[in-house]
């Protein structure tokens, strides 16, 4: 009996979040002609990948996909190279900075966005870095640090001390022992690291929004917000397809971390 | 006593400063790559901005402007839609980490089961959390849609649900509730995972029933995490912005414009920086206000 009310509240939780998605995916499925029929149902009457095609053509959303990947690499790659001399001295180092930075990983969580982004976009103005994608660059990178910093530096922390110490006592220099020690331990920390950021610079909307006025320069989250408007139903099928299209990166994402996540990444994120 | 006594003093000797100098220079050196852009463009723009929120900073170039002391606070607790702001915040960053951790209790305590399907739970109970906000917004706009959406299909009924003074506030929150239980679920899971299996067996043993065991092994254990989990979300509810400016852009007349998009529209639709700034500055008191009250209720709480 308390095994089949289980089994119920179980289901109950997935049709609560499998719903919207399956509502996505029927969406993006459905022929104009249905979409704009006044009873709508789950299964299309005649599936049809037109959308799919349509959400290609439509509005420049190839474009913003590139310009969403130059921005995700090249944020993600700039925050981990600086994040990561600056993670092992957090990691190793023990002294005033290091924990006057690990306070401001947790310090930044905490402030509105307002404060620092009115700020921040009269300095890109002074730069002119307003309009370019160099711009939200920078944005990402500054707002991905912290976080990044506090994964790798758990990274870091991971890696044995001893094995650094004893390539030490082979004569090897602090430079050669990270280099040749450290390095290949740390390579999956580093690419957890790289996808997190580019994942939360691809997903990123609001800093977005702030510096990137023209559609011509604007990333696929922008291009998406955009879509939707007095037009009709019309569109609401492109629209899902193209939803449904932006969403496969993260997707890939969390299905290389999942193991990860189960296993406490993110438990020692609260424990801390 | 004796072994403080007897330690020897530690001597500043030249060679032992030197050492501790070398120490420093390495860390800065290792730290400025971080550092720089840090400062630059986090510590220097937030302080900035605390200055900014004293001043009557508009948009545009090349504007001067001047120091106006707490003017900008004042205007703002003089306007009405201000206070509506923080309260529709207040209401939907309580409701939906309040709703977010007890479903998400739930579902950690399902998943945590020898269960049948937890496999394919898991998995689904992650898929929010991979969404970009703006996707889980239009999603839900496809859902509330008053022609072609699926909740009146399914309820029977003909209700403009972003449209309705009524229900758009539940209806941003169900969405929030959605989009906030993987993660909270994840944590907590993670969480149930760490008590020691041997409590449970002790508690069994002395004749404890599964509520028993929960009110007395798993709530207490998992307080820590539960604690650090709500104050995350909470912090991060209130500073929502994306999922609900995609959804209903505050609308309508204002009922869903919380805190964050009301600054938003002050700052880059009206251009006014400095009273924007005063808002955030407001904000961030408020938070803190809040976070403090609760964390030393906790700590008195775990201390008592």
């Amino acid at each position: 009996m308390k095994r089949f009310s289980q089994y119920v509240a179980l289901a109950a939780y997935m049709v609560f979040l499998a719903f919207p998605l399956a509502w996505l995916l029927s969406t993006a499925l459905k022929t104009p002609r249905e979409m704009a029929s006044t009873d709508p149902a789950w299964i299309p009457d005649d599936p049809t990948l037109a959308n799919f095609t349509a959400a290609f053509t439509e509005q420049d959303l190839v474009g913003a996909a590139v310009r969403s990947l130059i921005v995700a690499l090249a944020s993600a790659l700039l925050t981990v190279v600086l994040a990561l001399p600056a993670a092992y001295a957090m990691a190793r180092i023990r002294g005033a900075l290091s924990r006057v930075a690990t306070g401001w990983v947790l310090v930044s969580q905490v402030f509105p966005f307002i404060l620092i982004i009115i700020p921040l976009f009269m300095v890109l103005r002074n730069l002119e870095l307003t309009n370019t994608l160099a711009g939200v660059v920078v944005v990402h990178v500054t707002f991905t640090l912290p976080f990044a910093l506090w994964m790798l530096q758990g990274y870091v922390r991971a890696v044995p001390r001893e094995l650094e110490e004893a390539a030490a006592v082979d004569g090897a220099g602090r430079l050669r022992s990270i280099v040749s020690v450290v390095a290949p331990l740390l390579a999956p920390g580093v690419v957890a690291t790289l996808l997190f950021s580019f994942i939360s610079s691809w997903n990123e909307f609001l800093f977005a929004l702030v510096v990137l006025k023209d559609p011509d320069v604007m990333t696929l989250p922008l291009m998406l917000a955009r879509f939707t408007g007095p037009e009709g139903v019309a569109r609401l099928g492109p629209l899902a397809a193209a939803s449904l299209m932006a969403t496969i990166p993260s997707l890939i994402f969390f299905a290389i971390i999942q193991r990860r996540l189960k296993s406490g990444l993110m438990a020692g994120a609260v424990k801390g | 006593m004796t072994a403080t006594a007897t330690r020897p003093p530690k001597q500043d000797t030249p060679a032992r400063r030197a050492a501790r100098g070398k120490q420093a220079r390495d860390t800065l050196v290792l730290m400025l790559p971080a550092l720089v852009p840090v400062l630059l463009f986090s510590v220097g723009p937030l302080l900035y901005g605390m200055a900014l929120a004293f001043t009557d900073a508009k948009a545009g170039r090349n504007v001067t402007y001047s120091f106006i002391g707490f003017d900008n606070f004042t205007r703002l607790f003089e306007d009405s839609d201000f206070w509506q702001s923080m309260l529709v915040g207040l209401i939907w960053a309580v409701s939906v980490t309040v709703l977010t951790f007890l479903l998400g209790l739930g579902l950690a305590l399902l998943l945590n089961e020898k269960l049948r399907f937890r496999g394919v739970g898991r998995v689904l109970a992650v898929v929010p959390w991979a969404m970009p906000p703006v996707v889980i917004g239009l999603m839900w706009r496809l859902v509330y849609h008053a022609d072609a959406g699926i909740l009146n299909g399914i309820l029977g009924t003909e209700i403009d649900w972003l449209a309705d003074f009524t229900f758009v506030l539940p209806a941003i929150i169900l969405m929030g509730v959605w989009s906030g239980m993987p993660q909270t679920t994840v944590v907590l899971l993670a969480g149930l995972q760490n008590v020691p299996a041997e409590l449970y067996e002790a508690g069994k043993i002395d004749g404890a029933g599964t509520w028993q065991r929960f009110r007395n092994i798993t709530l207490p254990q998992l307080k820590p995490v539960i604690v650090a989990i709500t104050s995350l979300d909470f912090v991060w509810n209130f500073n929502q912005f994306t999922l609900v400016y995609v959804l209903t852009q505050g609308g309508p007349g204002g009922r869903t414009r919380l805190p964050m998009l009301f600054a938003y529209e002050e700052a880059f639709r009206y251009g006014r920086f400095g009273s924007a700034a005063a808002f955030g500055l407001t904000i961030m008191v408020v938070v803190l206000a809040l976070l403090g009250v609760y964390l030393w209720r906790q700590m008195r709480e775990a201390s008592s």
